[in-house]
Parts: C-alpha cells; structure tokens; sequence
C-alpha cells in the first residue's frame, strides 16, 4: 500500500509535467492549425537556459524563472509566430510540420553549441532535499510544487479560454478563422498569443522535467512525443480529456517502474520509457474515424512538373559519370561522406512518392532503414544479392504493419504515429540484442554493433570505396527511374488525386486506406533496400545511425530539394553528403553543418516547392525570355489589351471590343 | 416498379445539440431530375453528406437501389455506382483536365474489374461536356464555371446510375447555365437519376420533374414544380410571409 502511494504520488508528479506540456500543444494547435514538433525543443531550450541564469550566473530562482518563463519564451513564441507560421495557413500538412522540425533541429543544434554536451549540469529541483509526509509517504517539496503548478495551469487554462476576451478569440479562431477576420477580428493577434503561450508552457515543463531527466538535450527535446500522446488521447483538441491522458501515461509509466521485474527480466529495462507510446498507439486504434472533410480547395503552392524518361535517362548518366569522374578525386573521408549522402539519399527516395506524391508523412524512414540494415546484415555475410530483396520485403511489411494504427486517420496522425514508432525502436527494439517471437529467436542488434557485408553485384564483386561510391549513384539513378515510371502510371497520378482531395477520391469509388497503405508500404521497403547499402557502406554498423534523430535532417533535406522530385531528392542526397564532409573537417563547422538543416528547414514556409523546382522554374522563364526576344518585333502588333485588372476573367472578343470602341467614342484598335 | 435510386427513411442528424435534419424521408426514381431546395440552413447539405456516407444519420435508413448502405462508407457507396459533384470544389488541383478525369476513369476501372477502355470513356466525357478545348489546362487554372463543370465530367466518367450535384450552377454566368442545364436533361434521357440542390431557382424549376422543399431540416413540401411553387408554405419560408406574388 505505501508503495501504491508513493508510486502513485510520483506517477501525479510527471503526469503533471505532461499536461502542462501537452495544453501547451493543443493550444497552439488547434489556435493556428500548425502542430509544434519543436514543442519539446522549446522546452529543452527554456530549461538550458533558465541554467544558465539560475546555476551558471547564480541568479535567483523566482527572477530567472520569470525571465525564461516570462519574457523570453512568448518572445520566442512571437517571433516564430510571426516570422514562420503565419505565413504557413495555406500551406499543406507537410510543410506545416517540417518548418517546425526545421526549428527544431535549429534548436538543438544551437543548444549543442553553446551548452557543450561533454560537461555534467547538475539540475537540483526547487527546494531540494527539503520533505513532507502525505499518508505516511515522504514526498519532496518540489513534487508538490510540480503537481500545484500542473493544476493551476489546468484551471487557468480554462480560465483564460472561457472567462476572458482574448480567450474568446482564440476559440473563435478555432472554429472559423475567416468568419472572425470578417467581424472585424483578429485572427493573427490570437494566433500569436498562442504560440506565446504554447512557448511559455513548453519552457515550464522543460524545467521542471530537467531535475528528473537530466540536463540532457535530446531526451528533453524528445518531451514532445510524451506530451502528444496525452494530446491524442484529448483528440488534439479538448484540453480537459488531455489532461485525463496525461494522468493515464503518468501513472502508468510510474506503475511500470515499480512493478514491472525490470531489475530481473533485461527486455524490460527501458520499457517503462515506451509507456506514452504504447498509450499513443492504443489512442490511435480506438480513436474514431474521423469524417472525411471536403473543402480542401485551397490552392496549393506546390508545383508538380510530370517527369520525363529522357530527362530522367540524361540526369542518371550524368549522375553516374560524374561519380566516375569525381570519385578518385575524393579523400578517403570525403568519400565516404559523399557515399553515405548517396545511400542516404536512395532512403531519401522513399519519401517521393509517400510524401511527394500521396502527401502522406512519415518521420521514420530512418527506422526502417534500420530494420533493412539489420536483415541485410543477418541475412548474408557474402553480400548476396537476394539479401537486398529481403531488406526490402521485410522493410516494407513492418511498415505496413506499423502505419495500420493510424492509416485510417488524417495525415497528421500519421506523422505523429511515424515519429513515436521511430523513438519507439530507437529507445526500446534497437537496444535489444534479439527479440523471441511464438518461439522463433529473431537476432536484432546483438551486443551493439552488427558487421554487414557490401552487396556482390556480378563483374562487381568486394566493391572497394571508390567503386561502392559509383555503384551507389548508379543504384540511387536505377531506384529514381523507378520513381519517375511510378509517377508517370495509373498509381502514380491516383496518388496525387488522393493528394490533393480525399473526399474526391472516397467519392470516385477509391478505397483510401489501401492506397495509402501501398504507397507507405513501398516507401519502407526503398527505406529498408537504402539502409543496406547505407550499412554496408561502413561494413560494421551501431544502431544510433538509424536514430530518430537521423530521420529530421533526411526529411528537411529532401524537401528542400523538393520532395516531388527524383532530382529533389538527389539534391538533399548531395546537400547531406556535403554537410558531412564539412561537419568532418572541424568541430565548428560540425556545430554549423547541425545547425544548417534546420535552418534550411525553417526556409520552407517560404519556398515550399524545394530548390529544384525553383531553378527549373527560372530556367523555363529565362527560356521563354529568350524566345520572346527572338519574336520581339512582332510582340509590339500582338499587345493584347490589359484586362486583367478590369475585373473580367477573360479578354474581350473582337466584337465586344468594337461595341467598348464605339461606345466610348475611339477608333478601333487605339 | 423497381426499387428507387435513393432513397431515405426517417433520416435524423444532429451535431452537437442542433438537429439539421429531423425525420426527413425522400425518394429519387431513375430518368429525372429530383431538385432539393429550401433556404440556407435548411437541411440540404446535411441529407447530401448524408447521402454519400460521410456523415451517419442519430437514426433513419438509406436505401441505394433497395439495399441499405446506411452503415456503409463513401467508397463502397460509389461502388454501388453513385456520383457526386461538390459545392466547394474538390478538384485534383495540380493534375491537368484530361488526368482528372482520366484518374477517376482508373479508379472506377479498378474496383468495377471491367475492361472497358479509359482513354475512349475520358474522351467521350470530354466531347460531351465541352471540356475537350481545355484538356491540358491545369484544373485549379480553371474559372469557376468550367471548374464546376469539370465535377460533373469526373463524377460522369465513374458511369452512376446516380449523380448527386451540390450547387452545379453556382458562379456560372447564363450561358453558362444554359450549357449545363442542357447537359443534364441530356444525361436523364439516358436514364440516370439526378439529384440537384440549387439556389438559382429559374433552373430548378425549369429542369425539375419533382422538388423536395426542405425547412429547418424537415420536409416542407414534395411535388412538381408547379405545385412548389404554389404551395404557401414554401413560400412563406422563402419570403417570411404568406404573400403571394408569384
């Protein structure tokens, strides 16, 4: 019974702490449509910093909290608020997400450069040491502290949303953002205050989780995949249910640790850490189907040009010469940064026609490319080539087993499963040596590290470095004509219909859940097929190169390429190829090659379609500059009329324009 | 006689704690135009979403054909060959004209498991909508008008026995109009059953064998549309009063 009590005390203690994360979440989100992945960074910052004042300058607690809580962090809300997501409203789902990945990376890798990770940064909790009893259980003044500031942040929640003006506002955003423009709202000024006020609750969570956690960037950063688990369970929506899901993953996470036989059973150990996203997935499967919602008809900026063979044929033997051509100019490390780009990259394909093409997110091809690694090492030693199809097929049935849970929903809870599956396996499946099954010993990742074989092509066999490089090109050209063939079929252009209306789609007779399930299918297998020759690159390879961390970089890569696109993604391939061999050459230029994704991430608000779509876009305009000059003299007798501004929506005919003349009393032609 | 196309009994649909649609029950037989009007809030949406399984009624039935889909979804729905247009447009923005309908000519063909040729079904929709001109216009270029005629063309191209058209004629200018309202006399000729809510009433009462008048999400009336346009009831919900001026 005590330790019931004392777990129980303890489990309220963090369930707080999620809560207060979580409101902060759901308020931003449902206020302005964007949901904050970097919620947790936030957090993690607003802790490194509140350290800085309160540990490294010796402020005192109440001013430091005041500052970081305060002051900096709506400022920082504010700024992001008004700098990025504002201009995100008609952006789709995806580019929503990855500028907000984009500060994320941007926030760790910041924090990774001013906080050196190499030191220990001792975190005491308020009032540490000092203790009170509660039914015989001691518990610390700063559990109390805790478990008071999550329900007076509960209760002003609901204060502030129901009984104040600004309040007022932001519930009418939620419901209709443009009818409130139209009553003479303000839409912007209750989306800012969101973000404020999401900032403000992620830095509070961030500190008072910092004496528990460690102050440790990642782990912090990664609060984000808790506080959305007790999200989901509030739909994203209701704060009170929320809350109620907080308490669920709080308590059960701290009934794990004590009664679960962690200490004896070895599986078991970081189970307990799994807890919110078990819970997640369980919320996923019982969450109801949500009702299919017309009116997508914003018009995206996003361009798709449609692929051609020869285009795709030109690029690939271009591609495959220049990795002749380049890579004996290469330094033994440069090369292998620019192999591990390349492999890098082929994982990088699979998001063309997930992301690109259906508009579905996922934030786990790293982790697919992980179980692809690990087959291909178990599966051969000898690098036979029927090892890269079984990367592939076992790769592309755990994705379709895994993407199950939340296919059926919107994209975003997709993206959401996507990323607690890839902390799932990075915290818990990658850390075992094997897993047991009915029976059946499947090895995993032994005692850390798993050797792995390159594949043996014929005339191709025991690739040396150089060779392997070349042979990456050619396989990521033969993986993109693969791509460009899907995007030119029947499946291809269904896709993009899903893409860009689904209830058209349900409409038309198409069964969204297969497709979606197909083309998330295929995407881990190219994942899986790219993890092999990524491990067989460095011939011994540790589970932390398939981390979810690795996943971000790779996502804001490719859409800054340009996602849609083979060549997009050859862009991201060559752009992380080149970060790596400058992040290699010293540790500042590695602190600024971490940093740089994120930025190139944030950038997307703005340039949505990716850089290569960009320069193709500017060089068909030059072209048509050039064809224009060629045809200048007779452009001068063609000047149509200007009529656009008119308010018509096409140019008046010959007749109308002679009844305009006469009307108006001008010669015809004038 | 055979069962009818749609067919709704009883229908009730609430959100939150306002009934949209209270007991509403309608019928649509092959070979006509069936219009459903009323004034804003009255209903007409709700019973179309209704229709197509995209929301499920607190209680009632639907009937596709004699069979009851009421627990059915919107894909398995279209199955049963039934096709809707929407009021805000669900285009396939980024595809051209042509790859619009041709897409959902693909759709179909993947769950009717016929072998007709989609090419020749994208053609013949694109003759005889008048589409043809714009084929390789990107669909989110298009104006309106053709844009609302590009729904129709694509839920066409699915071959329904059922067409659902949720305010076809919306933003089109009167040629326009004209286009339409004889393309769709054309198609019931041929037997398909059309349901058409409207608010350009010269087009309702002029294409309609028979209108269902909605009001507060009940049944205010049913009849042709001489006998709508007598009945004082609809008019009063039209006009808040009993005047009659018609």
């Amino acid at each position: 019974m005590h330790d019931l009590i004392a777990y129980t005390i303890f489990g309220l203690v963090t369930a707080s702490i999620y809560a207060i994360a979580a409101s902060g979440l759901v308020v931003t989100y449902t206020t302005s449509g964007v949901f904050n992945l970097a919620h947790g960074a936030t957090g993690m910052f607003g802790a490194f910093v509140y350290w800085q004042l309160r540990f490294a300058w010796s402020w005192p607690a109440w001013l430091a909290l005041l500052i970081v809580v305060g002051v900096l962090a709506p400022l920082f809300g504010c700024v992001i608020e008004k700098t990025l997501m504002r201009n995100l409203a008609d952006a789709t789902e995806a580019t929503k997400l990855a500028v907000t990945i984009g500060v994320l990376v941007a926030l760790v890798g910041a924090a990774l450069w001013i906080w050196d990770p190499q030191t220990s940064r001792p975190f005491p909790a308020f009032y540490a040491g000092s203790k009170v009893e509660i039914l015989g259980v001691p518990v610390t003044s700063d559990q109390l502290i805790t478990v008071g500031i999550g329900v007076l942040c509960a209760v002003g929640l609901r204060v502030l949303l129901y009984r104040t003006r600004i309040g007022l506002d932001m519930r009418a955003v939620v419901d209709d953002r443009s009818l409130v423009l139209l009553n003479g709202g303000r839409p912007d000024r209750a989306s800012m205050f969101s973000w404020a006020l999401g900032s403000m609750l992620a830095s509070l969570a961030g500190i008072l989780i910092a004496p528990y956690l460690q102050l440790s960037v990642i782990p912090l950063t990664l609060l984000v995949v808790n506080a959305y688990a007790a999200a989901v369970i509030g739909r994203l929506r209701s704060l009170s249910m929320t809350v109620v899901g907080a308490v669920i993953i709080g308590l059960l996470q701290s009934y794990a640790v004590g009664y679960l036989p962690t200490s004896t059973v070895s599986w078991l150990q970081r189970l307990p850490d799994t807890i919110p996203i078990i819970v997640l997935f369980i919320a996923l499967l019982v969450l109801p189907h949500q009702r299919l919602r017309g009116g997508a008809s914003r018009r995206s900026r996003e361009a798709f040009p449609l692929p051609t063979y020869r285009l795709a044929l030109i690029g690939s033997a271009i591609v495959v010469v220049a990795a002749i051509v380049v890579g004996p100019l290469l330094g033994t490390q440069s090369l292998f940064s620019m192999s591990s780009g390349l492999a890098l990259g082929i994982i990088g394909l699979s998001l063309v026609p997930l992301v690109g093409y259906g508009g579905q997110i996922s934030l786990c091809q790293m982790t697919y490319a992980g179980i692809g690694a690990v087959v291909w090492a178990h599966a051969t030693s000898r690098g036979n080539l029927l090892g890269l199809v079984l990367a592939f097929v076992v790769a592309a049935l755990v994705g379709a087993i895994t993407a199950l849970p939340a296919i059926r929903l919107r994209g975003l809870y997709l993206a959401l499963a996507t990323a607690a599956l890839a902390q799932f396996c990075d915290t818990f499946v990658f850390g075992l040596s094997s897993v047991t099954v009915f029976g059946h010993t499947i090895p995993l990742f032994g005692f850390g590290s798993l050797p792995a074989s390159r594949p043996n092509f014929p005339l191709l066999r025991e690739a040396s470095d150089r060779t392997y490089f070349v042979l990456l090109a050619a396989i990521f050209c033969i993986v993109g004509i693969g791509i460009v063939a899907l995007r030119r079929s029947r499946y291809g252009r269904m896709l993009l219909a899903m893409r860009e209306s689904p209830a058209a789609c349900a409409m038309l007779g198409l069964r969204l859940t297969t497709v979606k399930l197909g083309v998330f299918s295929l995407s881990a297998g190219i994942a899986g097929l790219g993890g092999a020759l990524l491990a067989g690159l460095s011939t011994q390879f540790a589970p932390d190169a398939f981390s979810f961390f690795q996943n971000l970089p790779l996502l804001l890569l490719m859409m800054a390429g340009g996602v849609a696109m083979v060549s997009g993604a050859f862009f991201g391939a060559v752009a992380l190829g080149v970060f790596s061999a400058v992040g290699s050459m010293s540790t500042l230029f590695n602190r600024a090659a971490s940093v740089l994704p994120g930025l190139v991430g944030v950038g997307l608000g703005e340039q949505p379609n990716g850089v290569v779509a960009d320069i193709a876009a500017g060089l068909a305009k030059l072209g048509r500059r050039g064809a224009r000059r060629e045809s200048a003299a007779p452009a001068v007798a063609d000047a149509e009329p200007v009529w656009e501004w008119s308010g018509l929506d096409a140019p008046l005919n010959k007749q109308e324009l002679a009844i305009l003349d006469t009307a108006l009393g001008v010669k015809a032609g004038v | 006689m055979n069962a009818p196309l749609i067919e709704f009994r009883d229908i009730t649909v609430t959100f939150g704690g306002v009934t949209a649609v209270d007991k509403v029950s309608m019928s649509v037989v092959p070979g006509g135009i069936h219009g459903l009007i009323g004034p804003n809030g009255a209903g007409k949406s709700t019973l179309f979403i209704v229709a197509c399984g995209l929301v499920r009624p607190r209680a009632g039935a639907v009937y596709l054909e004699g069979r009851d889909v009421t627990r059915m979804g919107p894909h398995r729905r279209a199955r049963l060959r039934m096709a809707r247009t929407f009021q805000q447009l669900e285009l396939f923005g980024v595809l051209s004209v042509y790859d619009n309908i041709r897409t959902a000519a693909e759709i179909r063909r993947g769950w009717a498991h016929d072998h007709s040729d989609c090419g020749r079904d994208t053609d013949e929709v694109l003759e005889r909508t008048g589409l043809r001109e714009m084929a390789d216009e990107r669909a989110d270029r298009l104006p309106t008008g053709l844009a609302r005629l590009l729904e129709v063309a694509r839920a066409l191209v699915t071959k329904p026995r059922l067409l659902l058209l949720d305010e076809p004629a919306a933003g089109l200018n009167e040629q326009e109009t004209l286009a339409l309202s004889s393309l769709l006399q054309g198609l019931t000729d041929d037997g398909l059953g059309i349901v058409l809510v409207e608010h350009d009433m010269d087009l309702v009462m002029q294409i309609c064998r028979v209108i269902t008048v909605l009001n507060m999400g009940q049944v205010l009336k049913t009849g042709n549309p001489g006998e709508v346009r007598k009945d004082h009831a609809v008019i009063g919900a039209y006009l808040g009063s009993a005047e009659v001026s018609v």
